[in-house]
């Protein structure tokens, strides 16, 4: 701690930061541009000045910039000396020159960080009277709009994109006050994290597209706290709505998962919820026919026959679905006949990946802390595609290790002379995966290999770590010069990092991954572990330890069941056709989901299921924290959540579940692996002052008239159950426990950049704590390592050897209904090495026939260079390839002749 | 190979950046935005980062220019030597403003900054060569000596 | 006595540079080889701080103790580099032109002593384009010093190695900054770094780098070879050395002489450049390039040293003097220098970009008859915006100079413009 004098007042501070940090540590509003608490300080804009003192005899003092000073033991500054003021008023009177003035037509109107540091500065009057510089806007593709006469040349844009996220075609171009913030020309933003530049873009100039197509002020949004559901690993969002649609999704602060990013897949796949092929009422189908739309209490009454007269129900639960909506299914179900709900071998890689973190001595290390590793070894994951933030963290985490080397006399927060000392040096980093991976350019070493050998390499390595780690047999000398420079690596280490997972659907590389890890914690080392799952409950479904899909299969063929209730999920992107069909020989198959699919679609029964937006519900990120989503807007029609649904038709719950702190109070108690998961948020009881939080800000407009062409009286606020937030502007406004934050915003603070004053300092927690509870803990104990690494990898001839490619848009089941994921999701493939295609007699782009035990596809050819021999690649679940992959399979191919084709 | 040359002083390939665009200027009088994109595959960095250098140096030429470039200096000593009347003595003569080429491609005419020859103002730089203590009246003679 | 002019003595107009051969015969070298074969490093350095050589880039910083900075010794990171700025865009300045063209191998010597001083293995000149003459006789020089074993593997058996490269520059002001400087070379938009630190000690890709001007780099030998008392014995003033004067300008023989440091601005203006061509009169004059402020005909008497010049309220800078004659327009003058800092500005930091931007509206106003009082005001809080501190580099201080000055010196100038309405030196 350190003391400083801010107007001649004593404060105690953290030592090592910078003014700018410290002010607004402190509570105190200094204006600033250019600083960023992630990007941190370069002193471009100057707009943070304040006046320093020598000593208190000093009168005088001098200008500096805040954020470009060291906040050390004794610095006297004034925020309010009147020529720092004047000051800052005239670099904002600066800014403005060019500024064309368009708040009315601009997105980020009354959420401008611009707005608010000039109202701050207290500039009012417009005294320049030349020419403004104009600007060509260009078309970034269908995330991010583009407006660049708002620039203010505060270099946030290119220091997020390229240097914070490793982007490359964002550069700023020209000079004076004619800098140029674009791409080289018009075309798609290359970076999966393009959307933060709506957030980091303290102006209009780099606004949220999708959210111009439906657009909503920032006042008029009602928002919630929420947890993405794209991946697993559960970033924290800020959904908002209005008129029952979903309009935008920014960044909700957890300094222990996202941080304040989020990837594109998180900020724009929301446009499911607004989907055409919504569910909106429940279905009955009879034999052969067509579905009929009933009501809600008519199919309600049809369930509770159907439940009554059956012989026996499985129920299928869900990755993508609540622990509250899985275990109400459970229970309708009964524990044995409650299956997960995933693929079998996606099942087995979850249910190691939970082995792996409850009984080994690693932990699991959350996505928060990942940017901090300073030695990484990837086994297996593309993560850029797979779980996207790893991506971001990653691409800090290399910094690390030059970082301290170069430390001493850069200040941390010093961005330009941390840059400029660390130049393109980077920490160890290494990617073993069977194709290319986009972080492949800063890694340390990137190695192409079949699963079998990446797994072998993980063996390898931890037996250098610890000789009671079992090696594999027979590698080669370049394995084994890989090997051992990756265990040195992470020995040296002072926050080392394994990251493996599910992604390429191999058990023995999961095993290779918790070795190497086990090994550098039995030698003395804060092994860190993080094991990317697919979806984002995967990890909760995991601990609900449901049986394998072909045991709902087994049911309903040996008659033990004829009643089948699928929740969230279309079983036909987990497995084959014909074993999916399989089930539908029950007599009843009921569905519960939010969007039409080919599950839905063969059900006998359907029941409109809410989304994450219309729901409340506990989900378990591949980390193993639980975390609270709450409804941002309430169900429509006769749409609800999925375990009201089962509440509903579950004689038992039905009065003993009036809300969800019920359902998962009754979870702890049944599976004490969730004990906890209920204080991931406050429960529906919680009040502040005797009030609940507003959904809606103070300024929430039109609520008298929002629905007056369909009444004139002003409806009622929809009553919320299930949580202690309100669907109104009446309610508690302040600042709420972190889980219930629904949106940042401060007097003088409407900007995103808010958040600052809800952490305790910032960059820091949240004031209160970053939300979520862990709910596994590593084991004090010896591991048991894994003894049997797979055998070297050998092709078979005319065979190959099927490994799943991720993209970040269009593989995963959901976002893609949101246009522009759509828009950019590649059209189907299968890739294969070019040797491998030469041999076939196949160049890029000519057709393959694909047999697989699901049948023969055609597929046109990509070739991926450093895709090892006898290895293709197959897309997951690409819109037209749903349920087609087998990773791990051998199959076949053939090339299809030109003209052959046409099917 | 020029390229590849320019490179040997630098540990990294990205430092030839400047070396290399004029290399292509040398050659081509400007540097077009096909030159930018295969440049910077040779010099491995983003189109966008070596275009972001480019556009910031102004004898770097991204827009064609005619076969002469005029440099013809604007700053203080010259325009304390009367170099407004030179300026628009030429512009007159090639009958284009300053920083536009002449239609038949034979001249571009730049302001450009103190040439360091202040004690001979007015000066400018056709091409390579530098005149000096110019005579407004004497400029389509200089002119002329350039086809 | 004889006045010594050490950096000038192989210069004669008009004729061709020494070459390798007539440059040693006139004690060239001397110094390297009496540095490398007998001097250790620290001693050179110590050589140069005793002499008290300010750096003549324009900020007069000690170049010995500059130095001294750099990490020395085996732990010291490497490479180390050695840049001279031979950027020279300051308008008004052509000093280092003078050096370049007349005695290359002059400068290659004191880069090579340099060096040495501070263990580097690469020295860089950073050449401005339009230097056509001076790049072809540096490439020369360089050329004949490593064919003699002067440059290269091994400097004449001394066991230590240098490469001195030329890197021509693609034009900006800005270039000429030190740290901006480092980014141009590394091939990147030439914004100026932070600093601390500062590039002794993480410079050109993060490795210990010197900056220094041309001019000081040519007094190098000179000192190793003469010592410290040789050099301030030179001098008029406490500042050691001689000191390239110029002037440009309405007077009668424009040009650059080498002379003792601190000879007065009266002595230059009226003895050397033959004082104002006729029919002119003196109004004011910036005494070091377009980044100082103006002096007055009160102020003839002020020597042109560092500290002189300092005190009498402006900077010596590059010690070119650019002269106001009574018939060009004062107002005219500070819109034309500001017109070239704006279009200079590297757009980093707000207060230049804009405040230069708004303070060329407001001169172009006053000069075109569109003026009010209150622009009067408004430029003058401007250019206190730009003062040192509240800028990222010293681009935008060194702008504010000529117009705070001129708004002091010539206020009634400004005044009778917007009373005017036009500008009182264009014929109506
Ligand atoms: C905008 C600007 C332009 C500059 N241009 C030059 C230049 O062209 N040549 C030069 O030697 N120094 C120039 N300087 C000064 C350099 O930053 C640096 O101080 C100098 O090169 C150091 O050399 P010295 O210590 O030998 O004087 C410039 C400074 C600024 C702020
Ligand atoms: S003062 Fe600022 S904008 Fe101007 S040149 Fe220096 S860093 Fe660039
Ligand atoms: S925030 Fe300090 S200079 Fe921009």
């Amino acid at each position: 701690m350190v003391r400083i004098f801010v107007d001649n007042k004593q404060h105690e501070i953290e030592a090592g930061q910078n003014l700018l940090a410290a002010c607004l540590s402190l509570g105190f509003d200094l204006p600033y541009f250019c600083w960023h608490p992630a990007l941190h300080s370069v002193g471009a804009c100057r707009q943070c000045a304040v006046k320093q003192f020598r000593d208190e005899h000093d009168t005088r003092g001098r200008i500096v910039m805040a954020c470009m000073t060291p906040a050390g033991e004794g610095v006297r500054i004034s925020i309010d000396d009147p020529e720092a003021r004047a000051f800052r008023a005239g670099v904002i009177e600066l800014m403005m020159l060019n500024h064309p003035h368009d708040c009315p037509v601009c997105d980020e109107g009354g959420e401008c960080h611009l707005q608010d540091m000039t109202v701050m500065t207290g500039h009012s009057r417009r005294r320049y009277r030349g020419k403004k510089r104009t600007f060509h806007n260009q078309d970034l593709g269908p995330f991010v709009n583009h407006e660049m006469n708002r620039c203010i040349q505060c270099y946030r844009c290119v220091r997020f994109y390229r240097d914070y996220a490793g982007g490359s075609d964002l550069g700023a171009f020209s000079l004076r006050s004619q800098v140029y913030f674009g791409r080289h020309e018009s075309g798609v933003l290359e970076s999966e994290f393009s959307g933060n530049l709506a957030e980091v873009c303290p102006t209009g100039v780099f606004t949220d597209k999708s959210l111009k197509r439906h657009y909503t002020r920032k006042w008029d949004m009602q928002t919630a706290p929420s947890v993405c559901m794209h991946c697993a690993l559960g970033c924290n969002i800020i959904p908002g709505s209005r008129y029952g649609s979903l309009r935008r999704i920014s960044n909700r602060f957890n300094g222990q998962v996202n941080g304040y990013f989020l990837c594109d897949r998180g900020r724009f796949g929301y446009e499911f919820v607004n989907s055409a092929r919504r569910l909106r009422r429940p279905l009955l189908r009879k034999a052969g026919g067509a579905p009929a739309p009933v009501s809600a209490a008519a199919a309600l009454r049809r369930l509770r026959g159907i439940i009554a007269g059956c012989r026996g129900i499985v129920g299928i639960g869900s990755p993508r679905a609540s622990l509250e909506a899985n275990y109400a299914l459970r229970r309708l179900a009964g524990p044995d006949r409650f299956v997960s709900g995933v693929s079998d071998g996606g099942q087995r890689l979850a249910r190691l990946a939970v082995r792996i973190l409850q009984t080994g001595p690693a932990r699991s290390v959350p996505p928060g802390d990942i940017h901090k590793s300073d030695a990484v070894l990837v086994l297996g994951e593309d993560v850029t595609n797979f779980a996207p933030m790893l991506d971001l963290a990653l691409r800090q985490s290399v910094r690390q290790r030059p970082l301290r080397d170069a430390a001493g006399a850069i200040p941390p927060w010093d961005d330009t002379a941390s840059r400029g000392a660390v130049q393109q040096r980077r920490g160890p980093l290494f990617i073993a995966t069977p194709a290319a991976a986009r972080l492949d350019a800063i890694a340390t070493a990137a190695w192409r290999a079949a699963p079998a050998e990446i797994a072998r390499l993980g063996f390898m390595v931890a037996s250098l770590l610890d000789q009671d780690a079992p090696a594999a047999a027979g590698q080669g000398a370049e394995e084994r010069t890989l090997a051992a420079a990756i265990a040195n690596a992470l020995e040296e280490a002072e926050r080392p990092l394994v990251i493996s997972g599910a992604g390429l659907g191999s058990e023995a590389v999961l095993e290779a991954a918790a070795n190497v890890a086990w090994a550098l914690a039995e030698s003395g080392r804060p092994a860190g572990l993080c094991l990317t799952l697919p979806e984002a409950n995967s990890m909760g479904a995991a601990l609900m330890e449901g049986g394998p899909l072909s045991l709902a299969v087994e049911a309903v063929e040996s008659g033990e069941a004829d009643t089948v209730v699928i929740l969230e999920n279309d079983l036909y992107r987990r497995a084959e056709p014909s074993i999916v069909n399989r089930l539908f020989k029950a007599r009843h198959v009921i569905a519960i989901d939010s969007l039409d699919n080919s599950t839905t679609e063969r059900a006998s029964v359907v029941l409109p299921a809410a989304t994450f937006a219309e729901s409340d519900g506990t989900l378990v990120n591949s980390e193993g924290r639980a975390q609270r989503y709450f409804k941002v807007m309430p169900p429509l029609g006769d749409v609800m959540e999925s375990w009201r649904w089962l509440a509903g038709i579950t004689p038992a719950a039905e009065a003993a579940w009036q809300t969800i702190d019920d359902v998962i109070g009754d979870l702890e108690k049944e599976l004490p692996v969730f004990t906890g998961a209920g204080l991931a948020a406050p429960g529906a009881d919680f009040r502040i002052g005797g009030q609940k939080v507003a959904r809606q800000a103070r300024s929430y407009s039109g609520r008298t008239a929002m629905s007056a062409n369909l009444s004139v009286n002003e409806p009622q606020s929809p009553a919320d159950r299930d949580s202690p937030l309100a669907f109104s502007m009446e309610g508690f406004q302040g600042q709420p426990p972190p889980p219930l934050i629904p949106r940042y915003w401060e007097p003088g603070w409407n900007s995103a950049q808010a958040l600052n004053k809800f952490q305790e300092e910032v960059g820091g927690p949240l004031r209160g704590g970053d939300p979520g509870k862990r709910l596994i803990e590593p084991a004090r104990r010896r591991p048991h390592y894994f003894q049997q690494a797979p055998g070297p990898f050998s092709r078979s001839a005319g065979r190959w050897l099927l490994v799943p490619l991720y993209h970040i848009f269009g593989s995963e089941e959901l976002s893609v209904f949101s246009p522009g994921i759509r828009q950019l999701a590649p059209s189907p493939y299968l890739a294969l090495s070019p040797s491998d295609a030469a041999g076939l007699n196949i160049t890029a782009g000519g057709l393959v026939e694909l047999q697989t035990p699901a049948g023969f596809i055609r597929l046109p050819v990509r070739l991926i260079d450093a895709l090892p021999a006898g290895v293709a690649g197959v897309p997951v679940c690409l819109p037209g390839l749903e349920g087609i992959v087998s990773p791990g399979i051998f199959a076949g191919i053939n090339a299809v002749s030109e003209g052959a084709g046409g099917a | 190979m020029e390229i590849e040359a320019a490179m040997a002083p630098y540990p990294v390939r990205q430092a030839a950046a400047i070396d290399a665009l004029r290399i292509v200027q040398r050659h081509q009088g400007w540097v077009s935005d096909e030159a930018i994109a295969e440049l910077s595959k040779l010099l491995e960095m983003p189109i966008a980062e070596l275009d972001g250098t480019a556009s910031f140096y102004n004898l770097i030429f991204r827009r064609p220019v005619g076969r002469h470039v005029i440099l013809a200096c604007d700053s203080v000593s010259c325009w304390l030597m009367d170099s407004k009347k030179l300026m628009s003595h030429i512009a007159g003569c090639l009958g284009v403003d300053p920083g536009r080429t002449t239609a038949d491609g034979r001249f571009t005419l730049l302001p450009v900054v103190c040439l360091g020859a202040c004690d001979r103002a007015p000066a400018m730089m056709i091409d390579e060569d530098l005149h000096t203590n110019v005579d407004p009246d004497r400029i389509g003679e200089i002119l002329d000596k350039y086809e | 006595m004889e006045m010594e002019t050490p950096l000038t003595m192989n210069i004669r107009p008009g004729r061709r540079p020494p070459d390798i051969a007539a440059y040693e015969k006139n004690g060239g070298y001397r110094a390297v080889r009496k540095a490398l074969k007998g001097m250790a490093p620290a001693e050179v350095t110590g050589a140069v701080k005793d002499a008290g050589l300010k750096g003549r880039g324009g900020a007069g910083f000690d170049a010995g103790q500059k130095w001294s900075f750099v990490p020395m010794g085996e732990d010291a990171p490497h490479p180390k580099y050695l840049v001279v700025n031979a950027d020279e865009m300051e308008p008004g300045a052509f000093k280092d032109r003078l050096l370049l063209e007349g005695d290359p191998h002059q400068l290659v010597e004191g880069a090579i002593l340099a060096a040495y001083a501070v263990q580097a293995e690469v020295a860089f000149v950073f050449l401005r384009w339009e230097y056509r003459l001076a790049a072809r006789q540096l490439k020369q020089a360089v050329a004949e010093a490593y064919s003699r074993g002067l440059l290269g593997r091994n400097i004449i058996g001394s066991g230590f190695s240098l490469d001195l490269y030329l890197h021509i520059s693609g034009g900006r002001y800005i270039c000429g900054e030190e740290t901006g400087l480092l980014n141009a070379i590394e091939g990147k938009r030439a914004n100026p770094r932070s600093k601390p630190p500062y590039p002794q000690t993480s410079g050109l890709w993060g490795k210990p780098t010197v900056v220094n001007n041309v001019e000081t780099i040519c007094n190098i030998p000179h000192i190793v070879n003469n010592g410290a008392g040789w050099f301030k014995g030179l001098s008029r003033s406490a500042e050691g050395g001689t000191k390239i004067y110029g002037a440009s300008g309405r007077v009668r023989s424009p040009g650059a002489w080498e002379l003792p440091m601190g000879t007065t601005l009266k002595e230059v203006l009226e003895e050397h450049a033959g004082g104002m061509q006729e029919g002119y009169s003196l109004r004011g004059l910036l005494p070091g390039g377009a980044s100082t402020d103006f002096l007055t005909p009160a102020h003839l008497d002020v020597k042109m040293d560092f500290g002189s010049v300092e005190a009498a309220g402006s900077r010596l800078g590059t010690g070119t003097i650019i002269v106001l004659d009574d018939r060009s327009c004062p107002v005219g003058m500070v819109l034309n220098l500001e017109r070239f800092f704006a279009r200079e500005s590297c757009g980093w930091c707000t207060p230049c970009w804009g405040g230069l931007q708004f303070i060329v509206q407001l001169l172009g106003d006053i000069e075109a008859g569109r003026g009010r009082m209150e622009d009067i005001d408004m430029l003058a809080s401007l250019a206190g915006m730009l003062a040192p501190g509240h800028t990222y580099c010293a681009l935008a201080p060194g702008a504010a100079e000529p117009l705070a000055s001129a708004l002091r010196f010539f206020r009634e100038d400004f005044e009778r413009h917007v009373h005017q309405k036009r500008c009182p030196w264009k014929h109506a």
